[in-house]
């Protein structure tokens, strides 16, 4: 088993055409063949979009008839900012149940609109902001190297996406590899938070251990580490290895990300990392020992 | 995005909200014309700069006198007097570095008689996803100890599409707001949220809103911020940014869309990622030195941006040693190396540089790197490239 994605998936990409969505779809496509199955484009609907490896998938007007005519069950949104809150919109409507959602510099008052429409959908979305969503040798969403991956045992939830990569990279080297790695994404207001992530990981029989990696800005850190006090008690636990980034961060400053930042005297690294240790989970100093700490924590 | 309060408030008086009549002066010239238009017989000058505190802060020169940057004055003679000791010189306040920041503009505005203060912001609360108001009846104060000291004291009201009566009615009780205050309030609570709005703000707060003697409430002080992602939309807002208030390589770094903030101590950074670029800055000080920077180059950088990223933080005097620390996902390592390369011989660098790459192409890049000739020190992982740029710079 695995969460989320696997190789039955089938993924509409919602801005295709342009130079990233075209891209990672080639990428996705080369994936262990993860089932990249048309493109949305409002004028474009009828044309086919050629992929590198000769593939050809159609391009739909609308979202609504893309999983209608491909039975698609996931969607990842490349979008550019401006519109890429209306085509998550569009998504919901159409009631995909999975929507991945890259695209960086959202206006944070449109999630908030977007959010409340989630709140009353069938769908759940990823991001955005996010590198996307990798379950090991079956199905790569978004944009994560999928050549760093190899099918293991952890499962990786992050904030930031090359923290994600560096967990990956380092559980491959040690051998553990991993069952699906997620990005979260980097903005204050976003559709899916470490609790849900946590929540499923728990409940996977493939996934022995975790990484979870945050950084400073809100107190979803905080939450997560109170959500998996609460789960330890009923017995639900399983090994974990953490990293907050952002300790050295000047309080009050957005650190590249939009929902990185230390303000109203809240947010900061040290009461994250305080409140992971209470919950159990070893958190490493060093962002490079991601790997050989979770080998100590498995030894026991 | 950072505005002045003098223009915080043009903003929300454009809404309707209420505000004292005022006038900014960038040069002393300005100040009798100023002084003039408003009636009297209580006057304030506030420094204009984007740091809080200003009131309780002091200036770094003896000529501008002992009183802090928010100053009364009850002659039209007194407002200049305070305007020639003010403007030029350096506010030291408890957000400032200790060099303070010159005051260039000052906003001359009608004075209140005050009977309460209060506190007011609306942001966007995380937890919840929505737009919140928090208010507190200890205003004029720094909320951060209102809300150690006496956390009982701070409302937090998540509002969902707009300011219902119900929600204007909480506001007011939590403000313990009577009579007139009261009908302004129910008025101005839903003003504001249609400014943060319709003006996509990150940060509205109104400390203090006052109730004056009168019983009216007016907005006495007015910090707003914007979403920088969603200035596409606000022209009129992008013409109120102040660069002056700004750090010049934070300018520069702007305009080539990289993510550069400036710090204290001696090590330059370059890095793709902002959680990987803060995550480097922290490892330099787990090893016992200090980061000069944050940097994030973003993840589809090509050779240009890269070699803008290098000149920017070679123009930091503090800098003695250069990390580059890169996991290629999207980025090509070969694309890095060439980028750096390029940057090294144009700037002819004179400081150590540690270069680690990882992830696509990255036995290209190493080789490009190798091949070049140049000095530059190659490192395996972040561990390895974090001790050896902190064993650089202590020579």
């Amino acid at each position: 088993m695995s969460i989320l994605i696997d190789n039955n998936t089938k993924i509409l990409t919602q801005g295709m055409t342009g130079n990233t969505g075209s891209f990672h779809t080639n990428q996705g496509l080369a994936y262990y063949g993860t089932k990249m199955v048309g493109g949305i484009h409002p004028k474009k609907g009828g044309e086919m979009w050629k992929a590198d490896n000769g593939t050809e998938l159609p391009i739909f007007s609308t979202v609504a008839e893309g999983k209608e005519k491909t039975g698609a069950t996931a969607s990842v949104v490349y979008v550019p900012p401006a519109g890429a809150a209306a085509a998550i919109e569009e998504a919901i409507d159409a009631e995909i149940p999975l929507i991945v959602c890259i695209t960086e510099g959202v206006p944070v008052l449109d999630m908030v609109r977007v959010k409340a429409k989630l709140a009353k959908s069938k769908s759940r979305l990823i991001g955005p902001n996010c590198p996307g969503i990798i379950t090991a040798n079956e199905c790569k969403i978004g944009i994560m190297p999928g050549s760093i991956f190899k099918k293991g045992s952890v499962g990786v939830v992050s904030r930031s996406g090359t923290l994600t990569y560096e967990a990956v990279f380092q559980t491959t080297q040690v051998g553990l590899g991993q069952t699906t790695a997620v990005g979260i994404g980097g903005d204050p207001v976003k559709g899916t938070e470490f609790i849900d992530m946590l929540e499923m990981f728990l409940a996977d029989d493939e996934t022995k251990s975790i990484i979870m990696i945050g950084e400073i800005g809100g107190s979803a850190e905080e939450d997560a580490a109170q959500f998996l006090i609460d789960e330890a008690k009923k017995g639900r636990k399983k090994p974990m290895v953490g990293f907050i980034a952002g300790r050295t961060a000047p309080k009050g400053r957005t650190m590249g990300h939009a929902g990185a930042i230390v303000s109203g005297g809240k947010g900061d690294a040290e009461s994250k990392i305080a409140a992971m240790e209470a919950a159990g989970i070893r958190v490493s100093p060093s962002p490079a020992r991601l790997g050989t700490t979770m080998v100590e924590v498995l030894k026991g | 995005m950072n505005i002045h309060e003098y223009q915080a408030k043009a903003v929300l008086k454009s809404f309707g909200a209420p505000v004292a009549e005022g006038v900014p002066v960038l040069s002393l010239d300005d100040v009798q014309k100023a002084v003039d238009t408003l009636p009297g017989p209580l006057w304030v000058v506030k420094s204009q700069i984007h740091a809080g505190g200003r009131g309780k802060g002091k200036f770094v020169e003896a000529e501008a006198g002992e009183k802090g940057g928010v100053r009364l004055a009850f002659t039209k003679e007194d407002v200049l007097a305070h305007a020639k000791e003010m403007l030029g010189h350096h506010l030291v306040t408890a957000q400032t570095s200790a060099s303070g920041k010159q005051v260039n503009r000052l906003y001359i505005e009608d004075g209140a008689d005050i009977d309460r203060e209060l506190y007011l912001s609306i942001l966007v609360d995380r937890e919840s996803g929505k737009v919140a108001f928090v208010v507190s009846t200890e205003g004029g104060m720094d909320i951060e100890a209102v809300a150690h000291d006496t956390p009982e004291k701070i409302m937090t009201l998540p509002v969902d599409g707009g300011v219902t009566e119900d929600d204007a009615s909480k506001l007011c009780d939590a403000l313990k707001l009577e009579g007139t205050a009261r009908t302004d309030g129910m008025k101005l609570f839903p003003i504001l949220y249609k400014a943060f709005t319709e003006k996509d703000m990150a940060m509205l707060e109104v400390n203090p809103l006052i109730v004056m003697e009168n019983g009216h409430l007016r907005v006495l002080d007015a910090k707003v911020s914007f979403d920088g992602n969603a200035l596409f939309r606000h022209p009129d807002i992008i013409e109120l940014r102040d660069k002056t208030e700004e750090d010049e390589k934070e300018i520069e770094a702007s305009e080539w869309d990289l993510a550069y903030i400036a710090l204290d101590g001696t090590i330059g950074c370059m890095v793709n990622g902002a959680g990987l670029a803060m995550a480097t800055m922290d490892i330099i000080k787990l090893y016992g030195e200090e980061p000069a920077n944050f940097c994030d180059v973003g993840g589809g950088a090509g050779k240009e941006k890269v070699a803008a990223a290098f000149k920017i933080i070679m123009k930091d005097p503090n800098v003695k040693g250069i990390l580059v620390n890169i996991f290629g996902g999207i980025m090509k390592c070969d694309v890095i190396a060439e980028g750096v390369i390029a940057a090294v011989k144009e700037t002819n660098l004179a400081v150590p540089l540690v270069v680690r790459l990882e992830g696509t192409n990255v036995e290209l890049g190493k080789k490009i790197i190798a091949d070049s000739g140049l000095n530059v020190i190659s490192a395996d992982d972040l561990d390895d490239a974090a001790q050896k740029i902190v064993n650089a710079v202590r020579g």
